[in-house]
């Protein structure tokens, strides 16, 4: 069955969000209850949430030498949040997963399809 | 290409292209089948005659000739051609993954209604842009080669050959499913299908740019979409609100210019040269959506253009009526072009200066580069005397103006103003 990445994008850098505030807490509980769907359907394959961008080293291997850089690779304001792998019959199916995640994060998700295996 | 086979073209190509899609479960290769099928039709029908069934002919020889095709490239392209398949259908509502190898080679390949359906809804998929979605689906379901449609469109042609080849890669990549959606997915889909089918009439009708000749092909594609969208989902009045809206608008196109090309306003049209045909279907459409009381966007603005085409003169139009009605398109989906309209139908019912009063009173922020904006505020000015407003308003327009047969006729307004 096909997979999709489902990625979760936060407009504005998040290290400072208080993960206790009521909203971060009804957030977290949506994503369960929506963590839960799709584990009953048996969409899940992965998902995570993620630090926060600042949290990342970028790693380059080439010629022998390994290099490291603090922070993430793309340099932009926007950073993705966490994510999930789910397999769905087509684009529709997964798109209906993605509307779910949207409205459990409350902000946007990008649906990706993955390579075919 | 010989006549009666461009007019079974214009007919059929999207049809025969729709079903070759679920057959061979591939756009490509049914887009390439078909295209040959017509090849071999005009070399063969001019001498064997047209077949009874044309449509059903240029379908089994595609679907034939991309077998043969697909055997023939076996080896090399198996493991594409499954990988990229999409995901179809069959009557049953059940998915699976066609072999067009399973299939009887002599069996004729029905042409089944709801291919066009399922095509519209690919082409018009909310994952594509709009302007993908045009393109997609001028070329799928009507036909319409890609040097047509850039001409129309006034982009260079690479660029649109590269719309569509992104937009096709993209619904494969995707896995996009060749289905009509189902009852709770429908209402948001169709409106897409829908908005993408009036977005070709406008561009046909009011162009801002492109040749003439590709314009008429574009209003023209536009409704017979239309007849086709009402004719498979006669059930939607938003669809037949559509259609209906697309005639009554088609039905005033000879009298919009006059002899010397120029623009003739609503108000300065000779009604005799209106379409009466288009008018009176257009009618029979508005009254029998309207009686299933699930008033929608397109049948409102349907049941406009009918009040217009029921005035025997402009003086004579029902304006109380359009007010009634662009209220209730307001109510439905707020949004600045249709309070403009709003205040513009005011003037006409209530004078200049209380029109003037209800443009005024629009946040002007959403309308500053809109074109007709600043037109109805010049001609509000200039009748409510104010004349040196009315300049300045006039000019804004002109400046913003991308369509030369419009902009002469704003010159044409303002100069007779500077004369009085």
């Amino acid at each position: 069955m096909p997979q999709y990445l489902i990625s979760v994008w936060h407009d504005e850098p998040y290290d400072d969000l208080d993960w206790a505030s009521p909203d971060a807490q009804r957030r977290e509980a949506q994503v369960s209850e929506f963590n839960a769907r799709l584990e009953a359907a048996g969409a899940w394959v992965f998902g995570a949430g993620l630090r926060p961008a600042s949290s990342a080293t970028v790693v380059r291997a080439g010629g022998g030498d390994v290099s490291m850089t603090d922070g993430p690779y793309a340099e932009t304001k926007e950073q993705m949040g966490g994510f999930w792998v789910v397999q769905a019959a087509d684009l529709d199916a997964a798109l209906d997963w993605g509307a779910q995640a949207a409205a459990a994060c409350e902000g946007p998700v990008e649906v990706r399809p993955t390579e075919d295996a | 290409m010989p006549d009666p086979l461009a007019t079974i073209f214009r007919r059929e190509a999207g049809r025969c292209t729709a079903t070759l899609i679920r057959v061979l479960g591939d756009v490509d290769l049914a887009e390439d089948a078909v295209a040959e099928a017509f090849a071999v039709a005009a070399e063969r029908w001019p001498i064997d005659g047209v077949p009874p069934n044309p449509g059903g002919w240029i379908t089994t020889t595609a679907r034939n000739r991309a077998i043969d095709r697909l055997r023939r490239e076996s080896t090399r392209t198996d493991r594409h051609v499954a990988a990229h398949r999409l995901y179809v259908e069959d009557r049953e509502g059940v998915a699976r993954d066609r072999d067009p190898e399973m299939d009887d080679l002599d069996a004729f390949v029905d042409v089944v209604p709801d291919d066009q359906l399922r095509l519209m809804f690919l082409c018009c998929h909310p994952a594509l842009a709009p302007d993908a979605q045009v393109a997609l689906t001028l070329r799928l379901l009507g036909g319409l080669d890609t040097g047509e449609i850039a001409r129309a469109f006034l982009v260079p042609e690479a660029t649109l050959a590269q719309r569509i080849v992104r937009a096709k890669r993209k619904l494969r990549d995707n896995h996009a499913s060749y289905r009509v959606p189902g009852p709770d997915e429908l209402p948001a889909r169709l409106q897409v299908v829908l908005a993408t089918v009036y977005l070709v009439y406008t561009e046909g009708h009011t162009a801002t740019t492109g040749d003439d000749l590709s314009r008429v092909a574009l209003s023209r594609e536009a409704v017979r979409l239309g007849r086709v969208l009402t004719e498979l989902m006669p059930d939607e009045p938003e669809a037949v609100g559509l259609l209906a809206l697309m005639l009554l608008t088609e039905a005033r196109q000879p009298a919009r210019t006059a002899p010397d090309g120029t623009m003739v306003r609503l108000a300065d049209q000779d009604r005799s040269r209106w379409d009466r045909s288009l008018i009176a279907e257009g009618h029979d459409l508005v009254r029998a959506c309207l009686r299933r009381n699930q008033p929608g966007p397109f049948q409102i603005q349907a049941a406009i253009a009918a009040v217009h085409a029921d005035a025997a003169t402009a003086a004579a139009t029902d304006w109380s009526q359009i007010v009634a009605l662009y209220d209730q398109l307001h109510a439905l989906r707020p949004n600045a072009v249709v309070a403009l309209n709003r205040a513009i139908a005011v003037a006409e019912l209530q004078g200049p200066v209380d029109g003037l009063a209800a443009v005024e009173s629009l946040d002007p922020a959403p309308l500053d580069d809109y074109q007709p904006y600043h037109a109805a505020r010049a001609d509000l000015l200039a009748r409510a005397g104010r004349p040196d407003d009315a300049r300045a308003a006039y000019q804004r327009a002109i400046d913003l103006s991308a369509n030369p047969t419009e902009r002469d006729f704003l010159e044409r307004q303002r100069a007779a103003l500077a004369s009085r």
